[in-house]
């Protein structure tokens, strides 16, 4: 695999594990308070849902010509990519709470105890939480997959990867027993954070015109630029009064 | 409110979510970097110039 083909299957494979352990935890929060043949119901058809989609998609995707698909897919990839960056920056200063599956896990677990039960059989609530947690963050891994995919002609590379993440947050699921909670889940995020912006800028460019010096071999240059800015933007933040507010104990 | 602006609705918050500015700026970017480069000259340099700020600004208003 060359270099952008690698950083594309980190970047989706990354995404999607971090989607995953989101989606794992809404799951598990119902199977194990309410019903679990009615959770997995819910999440085999959020599954064929996003097959559909990405099986319509994928070869749209594939007929547009380059040019345009790398101005439209990396100005959608800047501002997905950017709203990631952001909340991961303001994690990493401290100015917003970080992500905490055991935390969700409970919470949804509460709501799972909290609600109506019609009877014994089918459980409608297991069924739409899942289906909805499952599609949701799978229509973000669908998204990211597809369009990186789409960009370098490797919808397969971007599915694999994905597969895979899906499998190993489903395996570390089973032998977790629980919700993934001990994933580096803030880092992931930053590091997809950086990825998405990354490439975005890179196509976006690309699309409307630009050449990077170098060609592709730009692009490891123009991840360590946004690397090196997202730390630098953390370090300034951890310094504005806001940051020394949310850091003094209540 | 109608299906057709209940999905608008939810495309939108989808991709652009809570931070419209950012998403005009990467479209007035792209649009400054597609006539730089029509007009010859190296037009590399404007996107990350533009990501970074757009960034930047948008922290500041988040960290306001």
């Amino acid at each position: 695999m060359s270099g952008p083909e690698v950083a594309l299957a980190l970047s989706v494979f990354l995404a999607c594990a971090v989607e995953a352990v989101e989606a794992l935890t809404i799951v598990m929060a119902v199977g194990v308070t309410r019903s679990w043949s009615s959770a997995l119901s819910g999440v085999a058809a959020a599954a064929a849902t996003l097959a559909v989609l990405i099986a319509a998609l994928g070869p749209a995707l594939d007929a547009i010509p380059i040019d345009a698909l790398r101005l439209v897919v990396g100005g959608l990839l800047l501002v997905f990519g950017l709203q990631w960056l952001r909340k991961a920056v303001l994690r990493a200063a401290g100015l917003k709470a970080q992500h905490d599956e055991a935390e969700v896990f409970a919470t949804e677990a509460e709501a799972a105890r909290e609600a109506g039960r019609s009877g014994q059989g089918f459980d409608g609530y297991s069924f739409v939480i899942a289906f909805k947690g499952v599609l949701l963050e799978g229509l973000e891994v669908a998204f990211i997959a597809l369009t990186f995919g789409a960009n370098q002609h490797r919808i397969g590379l971007a599915a694999a990867a994905a597969g895979a993440a899906v499998v190993v947050v489903a395996l570390a699921g089973l032998a977790a027993h629980g919700p993934l909670a001990r994933v580096p889940e803030n880092i992931m995020k930053f590091t997809v954070g950086v990825m998405l912006t990354s490439f975005g800028t890179f196509w976006g460019a690309e699309g409307a015109g630009a050449s990077w010096p170098g060609g592709d071999a730009a692009l490891p240059g123009v991840i360590a630029v946004v690397v090196l800015a997202s730390i630098g933007l953390v370090l300034w933040l951890r310094r504005t009064p806001a940051a020394a507010t949310i850091g003094e104990p209540a | 409110m109608s299906r057709v602006r209940r999905a608008a609705k939810a495309v939108w918050e989808f991709v652009v979510g809570d931070d419209w500015r950012t998403a005009l700026g990467v479209a007035c970017a792209l649009g400054i970097t597609a006539l730089v480069a029509a007009s010859g000259a190296a037009a590399w340099w404007i996107m990350p110039l533009a990501v970074l700020g757009l960034l930047a600004l948008s922290l500041r208003r988040a960290a306001r």
